[in-house]
């Protein structure tokens, strides 16, 4: 047994040009919620307890997209998702289309524990909210001035480039080829793609590993659109051999079942978790472009990515901590 | 190699007695179902546009769980799902909460050609239907008298188990109330003789799902995948399905482990819990399988060398 290992993370895709004091203050709340996940963990708090806990925290602070601080749909409204699951038994719950549900992840946690059933989403998922008694807010309390700005930017990139409506041969222009010369995430130009998704993933002292991912989605999203968060076996996944929570193109890490596909290739294949990661990052991905962390029963903790930077931290039982952004 | 087609009406504790006035109508919608996507394939028609076809035909019979006919949830109101995967590409389409949609499959397979995203949900995936023009109806229209009756039942019996208020067991929940409250789901599986898969799933949940609930059909991975070595279509019990990735477990066990389809049907349906689940897979080389740990599933399938059966027991049963 090789002790505890926590891994946490904002997004991946990072503009380069992203200013400094901006990633110094994505570096600070990442080691913020490492640190709270470590004295969890030093406290020998259950790993779904830890996941739960610093996922909230990330939800509560407005600079990664999840909770507060979420992306904005077509329609400038937020509609958040998120999943958590447990490795010991694989329970697993999970919430889409939340729009006054503070934590998300907390709402997916009492789905798990306290339904019959795995995934709610809507008004079905809010009228479960209120009948739990979870911390309720306005939509508006989600909505940043900086997020309204970035739906507009990315409308504006989209109406002209991206718009599925308009026929294939604009595809042809000039404008869309000089566009896939710079930097882009789903579609969109890097400078306004807004990282999807914060997540954790966490072994605890006894082995038993858990995940749990929360994310605003999509800027631009259409309304109803789910992502890959949510999806058991995309975005999230723990069993018995590890956890893992992905972020990136949503539409690419469902195609992949990416989560699973990290455990399964360690279940099925044999290889170990960073060998797992590696793999699954390199051939299970296509075009797609996303990152994900992952820890294993036996304490190792590995992170991959193949899009520009992830923000991303992690730590383990025998004194190794480190928080980045670039490769 | 060859075509094969398979396809499903749902699998659960389907009693071994069951009444005859209930088991024709099933057996001759699998054997109409049946002959509508061999006949397709036989003119050639990409296994994409079989498997939607064939779902679009169990959706619009009355004595499945999808579409016309589908279960209703606790408020009496009916909510869809359905998703839809061509291996060659991976690509999907997933569509849940859907109350006036005729057909939920074409509308997966909508989101899947016509929009940037993989899933649309409620709201946002009924106005994108009007937006595409597809073939709307009151939702009185899926509604039929047995489920009705079948969710009073239901409400009945698991008053108190299905509550959520109190501290439950999960694993004890949502007993079947006529023993047949459990099979939910259709979906067809197909490859053509060039080795190219497709895997559709459809259903109306489970009989007293909470409002909003989502099961295992429009998961990619769960209740429905297609790569290029399989295509899968999963039926049972949601949360036992979510959580075991059960179709994209068959494909990882021969993609990461080189078990046969058979192999790895067996070992997927033997690893989550007995009376959960079944499924029904055909592989690239035309090879075809149907594997349930429950009573029984409502099933049928054909190859092009001629094999064909229907069934709902296991054999040896009836």
């Amino acid at each position: 047994m090789g002790g505890w290992a926590i891994a946490v993370h904002g997004g991946a895709g990072i503009d380069p040009n992203l200013p400094v004091e901006r990633q110094e203050e994505a570096k600070q709340l990442l080691t913020r919620c490492l640190n709270l996940g470590i004295s969890a963990l030093r406290s020998h708090c259950p790993a779904i307890d830890v996941v739960e806990l610093v996922v909230r925290e990330l939800e509560t602070d407005p600079l990664f997209n999840s909770g507060r601080g979420s992306a904005l749909t077509e329609h400038g409204t937020v509609e958040m998702e998120a999943s958590i699951m447990d490795g010991k038994g694989r329970r697993c719950g999970a919430v889409s289309g939340l729009t006054t549900v503070k934590n998300p992840i907390s709402l997916a946690r009492l789905v798990m524990d306290k339904s019959p059933h795995s995934y709610l989403a809507f008004s079905g998922a809010e009228a479960f909210a209120r009948q739990q008694g979870v911390e309720l807010v306005d939509n508006e309390y989600f909505i940043t001035e900086e997020n309204k700005g970035m739906l507009k930017q990315a409308k504006e990139a989209k109406s002209i480039l991206f718009d599925y409506r308009i026929p294939l041969p604009s595809k042809e222009t000039c404008a869309a080829a000089a566009a896939e010369n710079v930097l882009q995430m789903n579609g969109l130009p890097i400078s306004v793609y807004a990282p999807e998704t914060v997540g954790c993933v966490v072994v605890d002292g006894k082995g038993n590993c858990a995940a749990a991912t929360s994310t605003g989605g999509l800027m631009n999203k259409m309304t109803g659109r789910i992502g890959d968060s949510p999806i058991i076996g995309s975005g999230t996944y723990a069993c018995d051999l590890c956890a893992v929570s992905c972020t990136g193109e949503g539409e690419a890490i469902i195609r992949a079942t990416l989560a699973r596909d990290v455990a399964a290739v360690m279940e099925y294949k044999g290889l170990g978790l960073q060998e797992a990661v590696n793999f699954v990052i390199k051939e299970k991905l296509d075009e797609g472009k996303a990152g994900l962390i992952a820890v294993s029963s036996n304490g190792e903790v590995a992170c991959g990515f193949n899009c520009n930077g992830m923000f991303r931290g992690c730590a383990s039982e025998n004194g190794f901590m480190e928080v980045g952004l670039w490769e | 190699m060859g075509w094969a087609i398979a396809l499903h009406g749902g699998a659960g504790d389907i009693a071994l007695n069951l009444e005859t006035e209930r088991r024709e109508p099933r057996e001759e919608g699998l054997r109409h179902c049946l002959e509508i996507g061999v006949a397709a394939l036989k003119a050639n028609k990409s296994p994409l546009d079989v498997v939607e076809l064939v779902v679009r035909e169990l959706e619009n019979h009355p004595h499945f769980n999808a579409g016309r006919g589908s279960v209703l949830t606790r408020n009496g109101t009916v909510e869809m799902e359905a998703s839809i995967m061509d291996g060659r590409t991976k690509k999907c389409g997933a569509v849940s909460g859907l109350t006036t949609v005729v057909n939920a499959i074409s509308l997966a397979r909508l989101v899947m050609e016509n929009t940037p995203h993989i899933y649309l949900a409620f709201d946002g995936a009924e106005a994108f239907a009007r937006e595409q023009g597809v073939e709307t109806v009151d939702s009185s229209y899926f509604v039929t008298p047995e489920n009705v009756a079948r969710l009073k039942q239901a409400q009945e019996a698991n008053r108190v188990q299905v509550d959520y208020t109190p501290p439950l067991q999960k694993e004890e929940q949502i007993p079947p109330a006529d023993g047949e409250s459990q099979i939910g789901t259709v979906g067809c599986v197909a490859v053509d003789g060039n080795g190219n898969l497709a895997a559709a799933t459809s259903t109306g949940g489970l009989v007293n799902k909470m409002v909003g609930r989502i099961g295992d059909t429009p998961i990619v991975g769960a209740g429905n995948y297609a790569n290029s070595y399989c295509a899968v279509s999963a039926t049972g019990k949601g949360e036992s399905i979510i959580r075991g990735t059960v179709a994209r477990d068959v494909a990882a066990l021969m993609e990461f482990k080189g078990l046969t389809l058979k192999e790895a049907a067996a070992y997927v349906v033997e690893s989550v819990p007995k009376g959960t689940c079944g499924l029904i897979a055909v592989s690239a080389t035309g090879e075809v399988t149907m594997q349930f740990n429950t009573t029984g599933m409502f099933r049928a399938s054909a190859t092009e060398d001629g094999h064909s059966e229907i069934g709902i027991w296991h054999p040896g049963q009836c």
